[in-house]
């Protein structure tokens, strides 16, 4: 998004939001609160994405982080009979997976499509051999209710009453934003990520930055995984994540690499997701229920057809860091 | 691939996939042991379905059909440095269009309507990879992304267009109305017809890769892109031409399950072909002939997955599980690494750009 349309298009948003709230307050903002939950686990896989692109490391295994994550934490959740060890088992399954996807494109220098690849069969292979059904949680991570905020008018409804993955999530976006732009780790980063030997040069470690930024990425989309499973449904199924890791890299590239862009990019899909079901809640369109579950992938090719021309990739992005090469 | 001496071309292609078959077992076998099931059983009556009789034998290579075609539409892609993982999409669009073929002409003679019903497949197998292929060569939004989600958005289509327009009156069932007799693809000496025309669809297309143009453009391509612009190759119509290829196979694959095995179009018998087609494209580092035995090792496992856990207690789901370590321990380089053997590069165009 040009700054100019990223302006006209929040005008546009909150000229629409004050003509529906004019219609019907209650409604309009629960779609909005509904979209805040759709959008959610997609902006935290697109940090997964930032995180890793922006040290030159792709990942197209998020899919699958967020699948096996979200299996462990139900599972070791429901077999332990507590949510909040679901939680912590489902970000520690993230870290492992990042660490291997860190160990397959950073150490052994595959391919990073196709290490992102593997780990996502093997997440798919792993969850349905193991899954079983007669397990649940004892509970899914409960709403707060903010004080004070919550009780306005407009903004209580919308932002109050989330679980806890969303306020931290939300928090994290902001926090990584200010971490890649203010702090040396993110000039770090993005230095390694536009070009590992000057990066190397001026005595960063390439290796251990790549690995750790992967590492942590991967932490974020078990959060991710684990906000399925724990905060948002309750429940897991085989093929649960149903390619949200994948609409995640149009968010991050529709977002161009920034974490508060992507965020916004994120609401946007959360928007036309929310949208659309109320409308047909209302029953003011008759879609096919297919149709409704296409309009993520739909938007998803759309978004990335409009925006790839126009944005630029960290340069260094795919390519395996070799130190003889400087 | 480079082009080795004979003797090195028998070692090279088949010792590390052989090897990572049988780590993963390996491996498969400890999980299956700490579910407390016998490993051993498990493989035993795994073998013995999928290969002990002639009828296991005609079950495994029914299986391995689609995944031949799936597999080289996988191989044929990754050779022009494309990663197509849109073979699923694309099989379930050729599927449900042979299918259509298949019961709405009415009256013609057996030798036009199954080639016809097949070139319906093709067709809209092709037309799915051809999405892919346009954004991929005009826009550069890379073919990993738009493929994955083709393929969500082909099944959602066609479960729609089964279950509302194409569905079969009178019936609670989301499918497609029989396909007419002469559309069935018939079993020759009680083996599928259709195995042997993958068979020789592999053929052609190793054929073409081999000893045409268009195969030195679409390998110059794969090898290296820069190397390929400056000998005056198009990227962009081998990109566009591999995709379709690619979608045609996989469409075909689609047709002959629906055609010889299915009998019509229904949502749930094609789900994971065209998923098995990536790990038997990689098995066989992408050569059009390695394709056909890989395809039989993988369909033999899925030949056998549900007497496996009829007899031995063991999860069908275990040959999901095989399939994934079978991939990780042939794509990663462990395995080459300790056999002190360079593993032969599959190229894929990394990052997102161009």
């Amino acid at each position: 998004m040009r700054i100019q349309t990223r302006y006209l298009v929040a005008i546009f948003s909150l000229l629409a939001f004050a003509y529906f709230y004019s219609r019907d307050g209650l409604v309009t903002t629960s779609v909005v609160y509904t979209a805040i939950q759709f959008a959610l686990p997609l902006a935290l896989a697109a940090m997964v994405g930032v995180m890793c692109e922006r040290t030159g490391v792709v990942n197209i295994g998020i899919e699958g982080t967020m699948l096996i994550s979200a299996f462990s934490a139900f599972f070791i959740g429901a077999i332990v009979q507590d949510t909040v060890i679901g939680l912590v088992t489902g970000i520690a399954t993230g870290m492992v997976v990042g660490l291997l996807l860190a160990l397959m494109s950073v150490s052994w220098k595959m391919d990073q499509i196709i290490a992102g690849v593997i780990i996502n069969i093997m997440a798919a292979g792993l969850t349905s051999f193991l899954y079983s059904q007669n397990y649940s949680i004892p509970s899914t991570l409960s709403p707060i209710d903010i004080p004070i905020i919550g009780t306005w008018p407009i903004i209580g409804p919308i932002i109050s009453f989330h679980g806890p993955i969303t306020y931290f999530g939300i928090l994290f976006i902001i926090g990584l934003w200010v971490a890649l732009y203010k702090t040396p780790w993110g000039l770090r980063s993005r230095a390694v990520g536009e070009h590992p030997s000057s990066a190397d040069t001026a005595g960063v470690s390439v290796i251990k930055l790549r690995y750790l930024n992967v590492t942590l990425a991967g932490a974020v989309g078990g959060l991710a995984g684990s906000y399925l499973a724990l905060e948002a449904v309750g429940i897991f199924e085989r093929g649960f994540t149903a390619g949200k890791g994948f609409t995640a890299l149009a968010i991050m590239i529709f977002g161009r690499w920034n974490p508060l862009g992507a965020f916004a990019a994120a609401i946007f899909f959360g928007l036309a997701q929310a949208v659309t079901n109320q409308l047909m809640i209302d029953e003011v369109v008759q879609i096919p229920q297919q149709f409704i579950n296409m309009l993520p992938y739909v938007l998803t090719i759309a978004i990335l057809a409009i925006s790839a021309g126009k944005v630029r990739p960290p340069a260094a992005e795919g390519i395996p860091y070799e130190k003889e090469k400087a | 691939m480079k082009s080795q001496k004979s003797s090195s071309l028998l070692l090279g292609p088949f010792l590390i996939p052989v090897l990572s078959v049988i780590v993963a077992l390996a491996i498969g076998g400890i999980l299956v042991y700490m579910q407390g099931s016998n490993p051993l059983l498990a493989y035993r009556v795994l073998f013995t379905t999928a290969f002990g009789s002639l009828d296991g034998i005609a079950t495994t290579l029914a299986k391995a059909t689609p995944l031949v075609l799936s597999g080289l539409a996988v191989a044929i892609c990754l050779r022009a440095g494309l990663f197509n993982i849109g073979a699923q999409g694309q099989l379930i669009s050729g599927a449900l269009a042979s299918a259509w073929a298949g019961y709405n002409f009415v009256g013609l003679p057996m030798f036009v309507h199954i080639p016809l019903a097949l070139l319906f497949g093709a067709f809209f197998g092709a037309l799915v990879a051809l999405i892919a292929g346009v954004l991929k060569a005009y826009r550069g939004v890379h073919e990993v992304i738009t493929t994955i989600m083709l393929n969500s958005i082909v099944i959602a289509l066609a479960d729609y267009l089964a279950s509302t327009p194409f569905k079969e009156p009178d019936q609670p069932l989301t499918r497609t109305p029989k396909i007419e007799d002469s559309a069935r693809i018939p079993d020759v000496f009680g083996l599928p017809l259709g195995f042997f025309i993958a068979v020789i669809v592999s053929y052609i297309f190793w054929w073409i890769l081999k000893n045409t143009t268009t195969g030195f453009r679409i390998e110059t391509n794969g090898r290296n892109k820069n190397a390929g612009w400056y000998a005056g190759i198009s990227i962009k119509r081998v990109i566009i031409l591999s995709m379709l290829l690619g979608g045609a196979v996989a469409g075909v694959a689609g047709a002959i399950e629906t055609l010889s095995i299915v009998g019509r179009f229904e949502p749930a018998f094609n789900a994971g072909l065209g998923f098995d087609g990536i790990t038997v494209a990689l098995l066989a580092r992408a050569n059009p002939l390695g394709v056909i035995p890989a395809a039989i090792v993988i369909g033999g496992m899925r030949a056998s997955g549900s007497t496996v856990q009829f007899e031995a207690g063991v999860a069908p789901e275990i040959v999901d599980l095989l399939l994934a370590l079978i991939l990780f321990f042939v794509t990663a380089p462990l395995l080459a690494k300790f056999f002190r053997k360079k593993s032969e590069e599959v190229a894929v165009a990394s990052g997102w750009g161009k």
